[in-house]
């Protein structure tokens, strides 16, 4: 089967640092990676490299068409949260009500608490309907019940045969393959 | 996708802050008679020239506005994901900036000319001028912004940079050589969504 992320003899060098070099790492449809380590020790730029917004020095990185769920909101402050969340395509309210944001559809982006807007970027990626989602620190921001709607959404999107790259620090739930990254 | 940008832009643009370069032409056009005094000949003679001044110093307004804020939110990101080519983004850009500054820009440029007491010939060339010269000073904004998105003091820089690249479009204008400001502008144009697609790229840490 092929792999729906695999990189090959990866280096990544960021502002004259080497963060890692020769990195091998393939995942499947139905699995899911969790990239770990401590701060500074390069996940959210492992996640940018499989996004493609970043470009390895070496080796080769073939990639599945994607969505990504990172820090940054990108969603129109002055729209509905529906609006903004339609600007990016597939149909947002299934999503919306997975993630447990369906009744905030009229209540504009720019009035939302940060982990109302973490749950919001989490239902664009799972709105996305691409194979593989990209998590950079997923549970930032978010409560008990988020984290475990989450959980949910990905075992549904493994099942599906979807695959999840995930970078964060803390434990995720489930049951997940790991790749310590060091400093 | 594209067409989507386009019109979030264009939106973005009236229902923010479309009006302010344009109040701000007009503002520049008044000051002019005040300055020079209210000789209608004199006034007439130098008109479209500081309707060009006016024109330059007011493209300057929005530039902050069209690219930062959407790399700081990462929209510049999911609309690559999206599969979007950094010029097409621009392209798209230019084209929404262009949108929502030209057409006002003509418009006003009437009660502009009045001011300046320039006479229907005078501004039907000035018209004419302008809008071959707005497709290039947009391109050149949008270019301009993307190279000083994310810099600490982008405004102030963008003024150094945009103001200097316009002096062709300024020049041919004012000397009613429209062929040749017509070249400026299509090579602005042509050039800007590359310029602006290489800084995006370059910008992404």
């Amino acid at each position: 089967m092929k792999p729906l992320l695999r990189f090959a003899g990866v280096s990544l060098r960021r502002g004259g640092r080497l963060l890692f070099e020769g990195l091998d790492l393939a995942l499947h449809p139905g699995e899911a990676l969790q990239v770990a380590g401590p701060n500074g020790s390069g996940k959210s730029s492992l996640i940018r490299l499989a996004a493609g917004l970043l470009r390895q020095e070496q080796g080769q990185v073939d990639r599945s068409p994607l969505a990504l769920a990172d820090d940054h909101i990108a969603l129109d402050r002055e729209l509905s949260l529906l609006r903004a969340l339609r600007f990016w395509g597939g149909g947002p309210d299934a999503a919306m009500d997975a993630v447990g944001i369906g009744h905030l559809a009229d209540v504009p982006v720019r009035l939302l608490s940060s982990g109302q807007l973490k749950r919001a970027a989490l239902a664009r990626v799972a709105a996305s309907g691409t194979p593989l989602w990209l998590l950079d620190e997923p549970l930032n921001a978010l409560d008990a019940d988020a984290v475990a709607r989450l959980a949910e959404l990905i075992d549904a999107h493994r099942t599906g045969g979807g695959g999840v790259l995930a970078a964060s620090h803390q434990p995720l739930g489930g049951n997940w393959r790991k790749l310590e990254l060091t400093l | 996708m594209i067409g989507a940008l386009i019109m979030r832009d264009v939106r973005r643009g009236f229902t923010g802050a479309a009006w302010l370069p344009i109040a701000f032409f007009l503002l520049v056009a008044t000051l002019v008679p005040f300055a020079i005094g209210p000789d209608a000949r004199l006034l007439s003679r130098i008109g479209p020239g500081a309707l060009w001044i006016a024109a330059l110093t007011a493209a300057l307004l929005p530039i902050e506005r069209l690219v930062e804020p959407d790399r700081a939110d990462g929209v510049l990101d999911q609309l690559a994901l999206h599969g979007l080519a950094e010029e097409s983004v621009a392209a798209g850009k230019i084209l929404a900036h262009w949108l929502t500054f030209a057409p006002l820009l003509l418009l006003s440029t009437v009660p502009a000319s009045a001011l300046l007491a320039m006479d229907g010939d005078a501004l039907a060339r000035a018209e004419i001028a302008l809008a071959i010269g707005t497709p290039g000073l947009a391109a050149l904004a949008v270019a301009v912004a993307a190279v000083t998105a994310g810099l600490p003091r982008a405004g102030s820089l963008a003024g150094l940079l945009l103001l200097p690249l316009a002096v062709p479009l300024l020049i041919f204008a004012v000397a009613d050589a429209l062929l040749l400001e017509a070249a400026a502008s299509l090579l602005l144009t042509a050039g800007a969504p590359f310029v602006a697609g290489a800084a995006i790229r370059a910008s992404r840490t």
